[in-house]
Order: structure tokens, then sequence, then C-alpha cells
């Protein structure tokens, strides 16, 4: 139970609309899940209520993260148990640079295990922060600039990326990190999280096309739909899902009442 | 704590009064007869009220004139020992200068620069010494008939600072002066800087005060004349306790071919009413104008700029960022004019206003007076509160809600405060920020 993400009929509503509907999820540490679905189906919705973003209410359900509902945390909290979000849409911060976000991010977490904690030693943290930066295939001068600020689409997904090399999450959250990249982008961004991967994380991936599992292996594929989990399976139901595309879903699962 | 050992006082501005502030003056005729006429003006003056276009979103009806300490000459100050420090960083410095509670109480200058004709000095001591570079610019770039705290000041003025660069000479180090307060409850200062053809230099003008005092009063005037091809970088830091009644009128001539840095860096006073000015007065003339402010508790402040092209071929350039907490109040009043004649003239105006409270408030003003026609201005003004979902992405790594409250701060103000070329004020902006903000600051990456 301590190594699992559960997620736990989790209803979930936005300007009073009901996005999500009872999804039931678990991921385990060691495990990739991939989360697919068509646009609208509820995937980012998941992703922000999991990072505790204020603007979704939960209308019942729980997730249950290293013994606890971490529902009723903020997202500083959630960070702190390890919990990591990868944007879709990484937010731009003016005049606030790379380096500087990131050592802030690190020594906040040192200090929340111990309060005497004087922050990472300077020549520690560029030392760690270069052995990331290479890691991605980015330069050193990354880093001097305002984060997200004048980013093309691939530089915001390689942060995101970035940003969980430096922060070493158990449980990462990635919402459609391949979106907007071109096939080079992908593969980059896809090398950056297998060498992150290992048994001491899980992720949970989201993603429209199956473009990105050909580089990041997925244990578990599931699918979206109407705000539910409608199927489940191995690699084998994205090649599927490729094949057949969303409207088969369309036809299936459609009209269902709510429960 | 230091005292001040008060010899004379008297207060308000009748006849009384200025007659016994000009006898506590050992003077020139020419400086009495220049007060005399300030004095007459500033009689003939009213006190501004709220009917008055520049007075109109900032209340003085509280301040009795009649209740200011005018006259008072004191005796046997010390300065606070982390005031007397900072202008005698001699390994940083070209000068250092610290005037506390009205008394010339250190002076220093590298003496090759003073060799060669550099004159840093406390404003008294350059009369005396150097009339001749002072009389024909004292009183003729802020004239006393600017408004009623510039005819109070040149009438009532105590001390000041005398900064003159002589020609080509380029000072590498700043010079930096304290003006401090502790304890008084008036003070009336004056700071003239001519910086001749040709010539550089860093001048960073520091006001101190705790916010220990009761309410207190300052009235300053600044004058600049940078001449021709001279470059010069005014750096000045309002740090006044936050009881403090604070007026200024400043004013800068930029002249042919020639730079003004100016940055200011607002955090202190209770009620600030300050009057900026550049006049670009020769063809060519650039003026920066960056403005650092950050205000809260009960502060009000209210910044009257003016982008005055005179001549064509002139550029300035204005960037003001404020941020208010609690019930902070600030008022930007901007104005670019361009005379008949000033072809070509390149203005630029912005104002960015960032609320971090639901009480706190600030009124953005821009404007324009264009008299020419063939010229580019522009100008914008925003108010705009910290960003939800900027929170919630800092959040989502780790930083608690004030920290990342804190780092959306300071990158608001960052692309200002990295254009300062002194570390030492940088810093010591970051750690008022810091304090405002109510959290410990990082260490520098």
């Amino acid at each position: 139970m301590e190594d699992a993400l559960i997620i736990r009929d989790l209803h979930v509503r936005v300007e009073g609309k009901p996005v999500l509907r009872g999804v039931n999820l678990t991921v385990r540490k060691g495990e990739i899940h991939a989360l697919m679905g068509p646009n609208g189906s509820g995937k980012t919705t998941l992703a922000y209520v999991l990072m505790g973003h204020p603007a979704y209410t939960v209308e019942q359900g729980e997730v249950l993260w290293k013994g606890q509902n971490i529902l009723e945390l903020p997202p500083d909290e959630r960070a702190h148990l390890g919990l990591f979000l990868a944007f879709q849409y990484p937010v731009a911060v003016p005049g606030v640079t790379v380096a500087n976000f990131l050592r802030t991010a690190l020594n906040e977490r040192r200090k929340r295990l111990n309060p005497e904690d004087k922050g990472i030693p300077i020549p520690e943290f560029r030392k760690l922060l270069r052995e990331k930066l290479a890691l991605l295939g980015l330069e050193d001068s990354f880093a001097a600039r305002y984060v997200n600020d004048g980013f093309s689409g691939g530089e915001k997904k390689r942060l995101e990326i970035l940003q969980m090399a430096v922060l070493q999450p158990e449980m990462a959250i990635l919402d459609e990190t391949d979106s907007g990249l071109d096939i080079d982008g992908v593969r980059t961004v896809a090398e950056g999280i297998n060498r992150i991967f290992g048994p001491h994380m899980g992720i949970l991936l989201i993603t429209h096309y199956q473009r990105i599992l050909n580089y990041v292996k997925p244990h578990f594929v599931h699918v979206m739909y109407n705000g539910r989990i409608v199927a489940s399976g191995g690699p084998e139901l994205a090649l599927e899902l490729e094949e057949k595309g969303y409207e088969w879903l369309r036809e299936q699962f459609a009209e269902q009442p709510t429960a | 704590m230091a005292e001040t050992h008060l010899i004379r006082e008297a207060r308000g501005i009748g006849p009384e009064a200025f007659e016994a502030f000009l006898e506590t003056r050992e003077e020139p005729e020419w400086l009495r007869q220049a007060r005399r006429e300030a004095w007459q003006i500033l009689r003939e003056t009213p006190k501004p009220g709220p009917n008055d276009e520049a007075w109109r979103r900032t209340d003085i009806r509280a301040l009795a004139i009649e209740d200011l300490a005018t006259v008072l000459v004191g005796d046997g100050a010390t300065p606070p020992e982390a005031m007397r420090q900072i202008p005698e960083r001699r390994d940083d410095l070209a000068g250092g200068l610290l005037l506390f509670n009205g008394q010339s109480l250190l002076r220093w200058v590298d003496e090759r620069l003073e060799r060669r004709g550099l004159i840093f000095t406390d404003l008294p001591t350059a009369i005396r010494e150097h009339p001749d570079q002072v009389a024909p610019y004292l009183g003729q770039i802020v004239r006393p008939g600017d408004g009623f705290f510039a005819a109070m000041n040149a009438a009532f003025w105590r001390n000041g600072i005398f900064l003159y660069v002589p020609r080509d000479l380029e000072v590498t180090l700043p010079l930096r002066a304290v003006i401090g307060l502790q304890g008084v409850p008036t003070d009336f200062s004056r700071i003239l800087i001519v910086v001749e053809p040709g010539a550089q230099v860093t001048f960073i003008d520091e006001r101190l005060a705790d916010d220990a005092v009761g309410a207190a009063f300052h009235n300053g005037t600044v004058e600049i004349h940078v001449k021709e091809n001279a470059r010069l970088t005014y750096i000045a830091l309002q740090n006044w306790g936050r009881y403090m009644w604070n007026f200024t009128h400043e004013r800068a001539f930029v002249d042919r071919d020639s730079t003004l840095d100016w940055v200011v860096i607002g955090m202190g006073g209770g009620i600030t009413k300050t009057f900026l000015e550049v006049a670009l007065i020769g063809r060519g003339a650039t003026a920066y104008m960056s403005g650092v402010f950050f205000f809260d508790g009960q502060q009000h402040a209210d910044y009257d700029t003016e982008q005055d092209h005179i001549a064509p071929y002139t550029k300035s350039d204005l960037l003001y960022k404020v941020a208010l907490k609690d019930r902070a109040r600030s008022v930007w009043q901007g104005m670019i004019r361009a005379h008949p004649g000033a072809q070509k003239t390149d203005a630029y105006q912005a104002n960015r206003n960032l609320i971090l409270s639901p009480h706190a408030r600030a009124d953005s003003i821009p404007g324009l007076e264009i008299m020419a026609n063939d010229l580019r201005c522009t100008h914008g003004a925003t108010v705009g509160q910290i960003n939800e979902e900027e929170l919630f992405y800092l959040m989502s790594r780790g930083l608690s809600r004030p920290v990342a409250t804190r780092l959306i701060v300071e990158g608001f103000f960052a692309p200002v405060l990295d254009r300062i070329p002194v570390p030492d004020i940088r810093r010591q902006a970051d750690t008022i920020i810091h304090r405002k903000l109510g959290v410990p600051p990082e260490e520098e990456f």
C-alpha cells in the first residue's frame, strides 16, 4: 500500500459539470501506466486533481498515497510527499530563472524534512543541475533563462522533465508531455523519462497518441472516456487504439447514465 | 541610542520663523537673497489641497505646516553603527558621505579623483569652498516657483550634497551618500549634481530612518545637470520610516548626446508625494527612468513623472514597477511632453502594478502631450493580481504559498533590479522586499 497511488471512485465537477465520474486506478512504484483517451475525456482534470489544482471540486472518492488521503492536502504538501505533475501547458514565471526556481524548490523540501536545514550548498546544487541538464541534452545557459518565458513548446516540455530529474519524485503524472513536439522532440523527452524512471518511482503517462509509447514502454494501458476508465490492458491495447481510433468508444460507452 | 541635543527650534513658515532660521545660517549674500525670494514665493503659494490636479489623490490636510519645526539646530548626533558603516566601504566606493539628523558627520573622497577636480561634499561646505561651481545651478533646475514644497525647500533647506564631476573625468567606482534621520521631527535636504562634458559617474543616494520615530517630515530637492557627452547613473533608495511625510521635487537637465540612468527604489515613507522630471534639453540626449516600489501596511506613495522632450532626436524610457500589500496605495501619474521642434522624439513609459492584497490599490495615469509631429511615443499601464495558475505551478513543485509569492514578486521586479549596476544596492532592495513579504531571503545563486 505504501508504494502505490490508489484512486478510488473519484468524482469531480468543474464549474458544476461532472467531469470525472468514478475513476478507479492503482499505480505502483516501478510501473509505468499509460492513460489514453480522446480530448475531453477527463485526463487532464485527473492530473490536476491529483496535484491539487484549486479550481476543481472533488465530490466523492479518495486518493491514497503513502497511507493518507491526499485530497485534503495543498499542492506543496503533495509535492513533499513525492508527487509530481509535468504540465501539459507549463506556466511562465517571468523574472525567475530556472536555476533559482529549482534551488528554491529543493530547499523547500529540505526545510520541510528538517527545519534546521540551511539549504543545498551552492557548489553541490550547481553540480547536480549541470548533471541533469546534460542528461536532457540542455546547455548550461538554459538554467539562466526565466522559467518558460518565451520558451518554445519543446523547451517547455524539456523543462518539465528537467524538473522531474532534479526533484526525483516517487510518483510522476506526465500530462501530454509529448504534445506539440516533433518526432525528435518526442524521442529526446522519452529518453529523459526512461533515464529517470526506475523501481523507486511510478509514472502515470497521459497521452492522446500512441507515438510516445514507442519510446516509453508502459506496463499497463488504460483508456478513459467520458470521465471513467473504460478499458485496461497491457501494451497491446495502445496498438489496438492506434489502429481503431477512439470512435468505437463513443458507440460502446456514450449514453451510459451516470451511476 | 543616538541623541541629538537641540540647541534651537522654531516652527512654521511665518516671518519670525524665517528670520530665526536665517540667523542660524552663515551664508553668502547671494544665497540669503535667494532664500528670501523663495520665502516670498512660499508666502504667496497656498498649501496644496484636493482641488489641485496633482494632489487629488494624496490628501495632506492632516499635515499642519504651522507646527513643522522649520528651524532645528542640533548637536552631538551619533548615528547607528549600521548607518555609519554604509558610506565607509572604501574598497567598493570612490567616496562616501553621511548626513545624519541634518549634520555632516563623515566625508571622504578618493584623493586621486579629488586632485583631478572631483567635488563630493555637503552643500554648505561646497557653497563656502566652491561657490563658482554651485551658484550657477542651485535653485535653477528646481525653482521655488515649481510648487509649495519646492519653495519651502529653497527657503528652509538645511543640509545637502554637492557632487561635481569635472570635464572628461570617468569615475569608475560609485560615490555613495546616506541621509539618515533618527529622533528628529523634520529634515530639509538638497542635492545638486553637475556632470561636466565627457564625464561619467555613478551616485547612490540612500535615505534611511527607522520606523520608531513618530510622525516626521522630510522635504527634499534634487537638481541634476548632465552635460554634453556625459553619463550619470543615479540610484536613489528611499527607505524612510513608515510614519514619515515625504515630499520631493527632483529634476534633471540632460544635455546633448548625454545619458542619464535614473533608478528610484521606493520602499519607505508614510505619505510620499514626489515630482520626478527629466528635461531632454540637448539633441541626442537619453534618459532612462526605472523604478522599483514596494509598499505595505498603510503606506501611501504618489509619484508624478515627466519626460520633457525639448530638443530633437531625444529618447526617454520609463519603467516603474510597483507591488502593493495590505492597505498600501500608490499613484503614478506620468507625462510625456514633446515640445514644438522636438522632432524624432522616441519616448516610452510603462507602469506595472502587482496587487498582493484585496485592500491595496494602485492608480496608474499615463499621459501624452505632443506638440511635434515626427516622433514615436508609446505608453502602457497595467494593474494585476498574482496569477493563480502561476501560484499552482510553483506550489506543485513544493513551494509554500508565501515562498511562491516571494518568487513571483522577485521575478516581477527582476527586469528593473537587474539593471542596477551596484550589487550591494540590489541585495539591500532584496532584503527589504523579503522583509515586507515576511519570508527569509535565499542566498544568491
